[in-house]
């Protein structure tokens, strides 16, 4: 059986509403975390996001000072701060296509939308750890491949150039300690 | 976790993109266990089922602090300050109420930070339409044991959004490409 070693992952929670803070600390322990760092704003989230070095960042969009957005788009600056590859997952009340894009553009890597479930966070963690993907960096844009799938119905233009312009297939990690 | 010693990750670079693949340390948090009734999310649910005590009090908070948001907005009307507040308050509710247990005064939440978020011009906001959402939201949350309450509270969040909706289809006529988004079905997973 394949588990993820929950007490060896630090989280840095930023959400403005401590009930929701609370709710995801509980979820995180229920999980077997044992460090979980909290910020109620951008602005702590990125100084506990250079303080702390978490693991994985879980941000809401909606806060005061500077957003979701604004601060996932600080973090994912290459060469800004030590980690600009750490995995993000975006939880948030928003769930219209226009937003969801506009968080998939800024460089989150995975998009969870209120309210919050066991199951859905459980299943985001774990892909992010099985399903590593590579990041892309153009003139506009730097986080993990947008690409998740191939589509073969695809008719659009081709818009990397280069070569090798496709979907990066990676062998999940999954696959690999089973295999 | 520990650092591991090389951190450098491999880049491939084309015309006009790299492909950068970083070292990957949380793949040593993958193991293979022997079986066993351990289950993450079992546990997971168990401590926020223990949380849900509190969940009447939060939400009768939240409510409160939609009230103090509506009064500010009535007192001074919408400014960048009051209209940011009411609209974290209803964006709040609408996300946590089905955590709380109250699922019924999300769709009245919802529909009234569509009402903040998509109206142009805050001064146009009607102001009797804000209160009638936050008089929703109330009401809904209040009347959390009623055994008709998802009818009654559908019917009533169903003829706020449809209000709402025909003031934004009139507020946002000149933009028709900002209407079809704000109308296009939700996409988050």
């Amino acid at each position: 059986m394949v588990r993820i070693n929950f007490n060896r992952l630090r989280f840095l929670v930023i959400d403005d509403n401590a009930h929701m803070r609370r709710i995801m600390r509980s979820l995180l322990h229920g999980f077997g975390t044992r460090e979980v760092y909290e910020a109620e704003d951008g602005a702590a989230g990125l100084e506990a996001f250079t303080q702390y070095g978490p693991d994985i960042i879980i941000t809401d969009w909606v806060m005061p000072i500077f957003d979701g957005l604004e601060l996932v788009q600080m973090i994912r600056q290459p060469g800004a701060n030590a980690n600009p590859y750490i995995p993000i997952i975006m939880l948030t009340g928003h769930s219209e296509k226009h937003r969801v894009v506009r968080a998939r553009d800024a460089g989150i890597t995975e998009f969870l939308a209120k309210p919050i479930s066991a199951t859905a966070l459980y299943e985001r963690i774990l892909n992010l750890i099985a399903n590593p993907r590579p990041f892309i960096k153009t003139k506009t844009y730097f986080g993990p491949d947008r690409r998740r799938s191939a589509n073969t119905n695809y008719i659009g233009p081709e818009r990397r150039k280069g070569g090798k312009a496709d979907v990066i297939r990676q062998q999940p990690l999954l696959d690999k300690v089973l295999g | 976790m520990t650092a591991r010693k090389d951190n450098a990750p491999s880049v491939a670079t084309f015309a006009d993109h790299e492909v950068i693949t970083p070292p990957h340390p949380l793949r040593q948090v993958i193991a293979q266990v022997p079986d066993s009734d351990d289950d993450p999310v079992a546990r997971a649910e168990a401590a926020l089922a223990q949380l849900s005590t509190e969940f009447a009090d939060w939400m009768l908070a939240e409510c409160e602090r939609l009230e103090m948001a509506r009064q500010e907005v009535m007192r001074q009307g919408f400014t960048e300050k009051t209209h940011a507040e009411l609209f974290r308050a209803a964006h709040d509710i609408k996300g946590e109420a089905a955590t709380f247990g109250y699922p019924a005064v999300a769709g009245a939440a919802e529909s009234l930070c569509r009402l903040l978020e998509h109206t142009p011009e805050m001064s146009r906001i009607p102001l009797a339409l804000v209160e009638q959402h936050v008089d929703a939201v109330r009401a809904i949350a209040r009347e959390h044991a009623r055994t008709d309450l998802v009818a009654v509270a559908g019917t009533l969040t169903r003829r706020l959004r449809e209000v709402t909706d025909e003031f934004l289809r009139d507020e946002n006529a000149d933009r028709p490409d900002y209407l079809e988004s704000i109308f296009a079905p939700t996409l988050a997973p």
